[in-house]
């Protein structure tokens, strides 16, 4: 690897503890494209306009891996006005800094959960 | 943590035998080759010493040898130097599309220069066909430049088949051989080689320096300029230290060595090809003894190393995430994989510090990780 990653980071990596499928997801969203390499797949759970359960599956590298778990631990339980809210900045933060050349894998975790918002959206909620 | 070190490709451990030839040359015989006294005597020994052994190694005659600081150098110093010495006659040069980096983007710079490339293909494992490069000629050719043991896949190219195409087209033949030196035979003559690229640290020997080997009578222009050092081809105070232990590093991989690497590397792929959906990248046969490509369906490769690691094993892939540019492996696109599974795919390269028990512990770690990737992953 050509990079150094963050203790926090690989302990994302390591052990997410949000992989999982979501059963009748209430909003799905995926990002990505096979020729940059990554792919994110995530699902929410809406309860009286709060993220009530979260889950990812993400083909990428130690960086995403890790971004998409944080992005379901940064929202799950927030409203979806507070997860809307969510910036790469506080995924950065939150896995104790990430290498330049991998700022973009923390931006495509808030571009999953903005679609899986979306799509819930669309739906018309509930 | 043990460390278990599988990336022999990217560079060597300096061999003990290596090491201890190197030593005197820091503060003993520290000379400069040029100069008249004893010191520099001593060290200008030392030198030849050297070029001596290199040339035999590749059927080459001493003053056939130009030394360098690498592989990078050796493989710009042959295009660019040919190229300028034979332009504006002639500007053609024929490549593969599985070159190394050094070679492909000296040859784009080229292109800025009047130069005509021509980027040949490769087959699914990675060989090029000599009647292609037969085609590839004209009359403004000046080389054809082919890698000999490929760095990523490991596939072992035919030189002499098309040295024997180069020679009777008149067009010169250079082929470099970073990989290949001391695993497979390389024979200037039964290659009909004009020019080889050879280097020291991915045999045991200490980085920063490699050596050109260029046929007698063959016009080169340099590229540094200065005190007219190796027959002013090269310029610059000799790195005697680093060609010393350059020299030294020929003789630790030996023919067991060389067996004993086939037997292991075979073992690995098998236990390898017993997971699900993966694909030996590169030939089974026409292979590197140290090479090993796989992908993995539906799992990134940066992933699968950064799991490795954990486990203090260091290997590297060929995906678009580990890289400097964010682009997946151009050797494995031009095989004909898809972004997906260049972006999955990990090189495992082995040397003759390679032991069994090394590579078991990786296949049973490997097992593991591919399993709990292949459940993280969203592609099924």
């Amino acid at each position: 690897m050509i990079q150094t990653y963050s203790k926090e980071l690989m302990k994302h990596f390591k052990n997410p503890k949000y992989v999982k499928k979501i059963k009748n997801p209430d909003g799905v969203g995926e990002v990505g494209n096979l020729n940059c390499g990554d792919i994110m797949h995530l699902e929410i759970k809406v309860e009286e306009d709060k993220i009530k359960d979260i889950g990812f599956q993400t083909f990428g590298c130690p960086a995403a891996v890790a971004s998409s778990d944080v992005v379901c631990e940064l929202v799950k339980g927030k409203t979806l006005e507070q997860a809307e809210k969510l910036k790469k900045d506080d995924i950065i933060q939150k896995l104790g800094g990430m290498p330049l050349i991998k700022i973009h894998c923390s931006v495509l975790g808030i571009d999953a959960l903005k679609r899986a918002i979306g799509d819930y959206k669309e739906k018309g909620g509930k | 943590m043990k460390q278990i070190y599988l990336d022999n490709a990217a560079t060597t451990k300096v061999d003990e035998e290596v090491l201890k030839t190197m030593l005197p040359y820091f503060n003993e015989r520290y000379g400069n080759a040029s100069s008249q006294h004893l010191v520099g005597q001593e060290a200008k020994h030392g030198l030849e010493d050297s070029r001596r052994k290199i040339a035999k190694a590749i059927g080459a005659k001493q003053h056939e040898i130009i030394f360098t600081s690498g592989g990078t150098e050796s493989n710009n110093f042959a295009i660019k130097g040919l190229f300028f010495a034979n332009f504006p006659e002639k500007n053609h040069i024929i490549i593969s599309k599985i070159e190394h980096d050094c070679v492909l983007n000296a040859c784009k710079w080229l292109e800025t220069q009047e130069a005509e490339i021509t980027y040949l293909n490769v087959d699914e494992e990675g060989f090029v066909n000599p009647k292609d490069v037969e085609k590839a000629i004209t009359d403004k050719t000046i080389l054809v430049s082919i890698i000999h043991g490929n760095n990523e896949i490991g596939t072992i190219q035919d030189l002499e088949a098309i040295g024997k195409i180069c020679k009777q087209r008149g067009v010169l033949f250079h082929t470099d051989a970073c990989q290949s030196f001391t695993k497979v035979l390389i024979d200037v003559k039964k290659q009909n080689l004009d020019l080889v690229t050879l280097n020291a640290h991915k045999i045991h020997g200490p980085k920063g320096v490699g050596a050109l080997y260029k046929r007698e009578g063959i016009k080169i222009t340099p590229l540094a300029h200065g005190g007219g050092h190796e027959k002013n081809l090269r310029s610059g105070t000799e790195n005697i230290l680093g060609i010393v232990g350059f020299a030294k590093a020929i003789g630790i991989t030996k023919e067991k060595d060389v067996e004993k690497m086939i037997q292991l590397r075979n073992r690995l792929i098998e236990g390898i090809l017993k997971i699900p959906n993966v694909k030996l990248n590169g030939s089974k046969e026409k292979r590197l003894c140290s090479n090993v490509n796989v992908s993995f369906n539906n799992i990134e490769g940066e992933a699968i190393g950064g799991y490795l690691e954990n486990y203090g094993i260091c290997t590297s892939t060929g995906s678009a995430c580990s890289s400097h540019s964010l682009e997946s492996s151009h050797v494995l696109k031009a095989i004909g994989l898809s972004p997906i599974q260049a972006n999955s795919s990990l090189r495992i390269s082995l040397s003759k510090y390679t032991t069994q028990e090394e590579i078991d512990y990786f296949l049973e770690k490997l097992l593991k990780i591919v399993e709990k990737l292949r459940r993280i992953s969203p592609i099924k």
